[in-house]
């Protein structure tokens, strides 16, 4: 295995407030990482740096071994890093099929069609609503919109931040079900969860993230068993 | 019959706003900046038309392309030069750039083009439409502005419904963010509507001073805020909606100069303006924006 991504020593600031304190990682090929902590720990900001949308005050990003610190975010999606960002940010406004499109920008036209099938398999729902304005879909569609519109970038990496956040628990199942699959076909995953019990049940390895810092790391089975872990985000 | 006749002057100077206003609300749904300097847009692609019409005396149809590509590039610039590297400032900055830019392009107009006011040959040249024994005219510039109008629309309609580009428009026009996160050059989509918007301000300043032939360097000022007005009206944002307030306000204008008092008639539109605003504060067709935290 090989490290795919290498976040090394990332300082991000927002005005004066300094968000992210030295934050390093590392996803290899082939794995689901999982990045927990409470709400307002960063790890929603460790993810947008990665992406692009913010940039690092301090230290570096490596993807697939090419220095991606200071590249603009729609060059990093055609590198083939994917994210889906908190909260799905969806496109209301088109349909459901427009919604794919824009996730296929970066792709040659004339593999959009095989593409929408791929992904429609994958989320039957998404093909029964194709035409419908997204804005209408129910939450849990929503988030399977905005993983398969990431899915339409062919991505070597993916990540996603809090796909379960406002689903009911039989979706949230189902999310993770889908996670599985996707890292079974070779897709290199790096998740972000308030949802520590499901996160380390997927993950291989896990970071957790506390205040702007990474204070534990390990295999998601050993911090499933750590004692702090069990305190601070699985209710005992 | 002379009801008809104001119809029809007013549907087409309505169009000419129509006009205009797509540039507005195109660049305010995108850039989120009201671009105050669109209407001087519009004064110098007249320019650009006037002087290779009447001074290198080639065709109408060459002016009216030089002047689309000038006013292209021009808009091109002014983002780039003047917007861009405010992209992340406060809205208020970005509207006193504008205005500033605003007065950059008349006053640079005035420099080159001097103050006296310019008599603009009409870029259509055949016979008006006489009905009725002559009691219905139809200018010969009003079908040409409506059908321009017109297939500017159904232009647009396709282009942002089904084109690549205007799909990326619209993704970028609702979510920025999450529009770079598909791999979109959100600088380049902007560029991109800043060029559209000036075309149409071109085509526009041409249209508006085959009509009208007084050409000045404030020409576009006023045509410039009765179409921004027009944007408000059919809710900015929103292409159909600039559309409809474009001719609304040009029917309410004709409508209110004819029957009421010509000088009132401005403080007419406006009025009418704020009463639509009062009852749907979005606009005719305007959605309401749903803040995200």
């Amino acid at each position: 295995m090989s490290t795919f991504l290498h976040v090394e020593n990332i300082n991000v600031y927002y005005g004066a407030i300094h968000a992210i304190q030295g934050v390093s990682f590392d996803v290899n090929e082939g794995e689901i990482v999982t990045l927990i902590g409470a709400n307002g720990a960063g790890k929603s900001t460790v993810l947008k740096t990665v992406s692009g949308l913010l940039r690092p005050k301090i230290g570096s990003i490596t993807f697939a071994g090419e220095d991606i610190t200071q590249t603009p975010p729609h060059k990093i999606v055609e590198k083939g890093l994917a994210h889906v960002p908190e909260g799905r940010r969806i496109f209301q406004q088109m349909t459901v099929e427009e919604n794919l499109e824009m996730g296929a920008y970066t792709q040659p036209q004339s593999g959009i069609t095989a593409d929408l099938e791929m992904v429609f398999e994958q989320f039957p729902r998404l093909k029964e609503r194709r035409r419908q304005i997204a804005g209408t879909l129910s939450g849990g569609e929503q988030q399977m919109l905005a993983m398969g519109r990431a899915l339409m970038s062919h991505p070597k990496l993916l990540m996603l931040d809090e796909p379960s956040m406002g689903l009911a628990p039989i979706l949230v199942e189902q999310i993770f079900e889908i996670i599985r699959t996707l890292h079974k076909s070779g897709t290199t995953i790096l998740l972000v969860e308030q949802n520590a019990q499901m996160a380390l049940s997927v993950a291989d390895r896990a970071y957790v993230l506390e205040t702007g810092e990474i204070t534990l790391s390990g295999t998601g089975a050993e911090l499933v068993k750590s004692d702090e872990i069990r305190k601070a985000y699985l209710g005992g | 019959m002379t009801f008809l006749n104001y119809l029809i002057n007013g549907i087409s100077l309505g169009s000419v706003y129509a006009i205009i206003a797509l540039g507005y609300t195109m660049v305010y749904g995108i850039a989120k900046m009201l671009n105050f300097a669109h209407g001087d847009v519009i004064m110098v692609g007249a320019y650009i038309s006037f002087i290779i019409t009447s001074k290198m005396g080639l065709p109408a149809i060459v002016s009216v392309l030089a002047a689309v590509v000038v006013c292209t590039l021009l808009g091109i610039f002014i983002e780039r030069l003047a917007y861009k590297p405010l992209r992340n400032a406060t809205s208020l900055a970005v509207l006193i750039t504008a205005i500033g830019v605003s007065y950059f392009l008349q006053n640079s107009a005035l420099l080159i083009w001097g103050s006296d006011p310019k008599s603009f040959n009409s870029i259509v040249d055949f016979d008006s439409i006489k009905l009725f024994d002559g009691q219905l005219v139809i200018t010969a510039e009003a079908i040409v502005t409506v059908c321009a109008c017109i297939i500017i629309m159904i232009a647009l309609t396709i282009f942002t419904g089904h084109t690549k580009m205007g799909k990326a428009m619209r993704a970028v026009s609702e979510d920025k963010g999450a529009a770079q996160l598909m791999g979109i050059n959100v600088n380049s989509t902007i560029s991109m509507t800043f060029a559209i918007g000036s075309a149409l301000a071109a085509i526009a300043g041409v249209l508006l001073c085959s009509a009208y032939p007084t050409l000045l360097p404030t020409t576009g000022s006023m045509p410039g805020i009765k179409a921004f007005t027009a944007a408000v009206f059919g809710g900015i944002g929103s292409i159909p909606g600039a559309m409809i307030g474009g001719i609304l306000l040009g029917v309410i204008e004709v409508f209110a100069s004819a029957y009421i008092s010509d000088k009132l008639s401005n403080a007419i539109v406006f009025g009418v303006l704020i009463i639509v605003l009062l009852v749907k504060p979005t606009g005719l067709l305007g959605r309401k924006i749903n803040e995200k935290v």
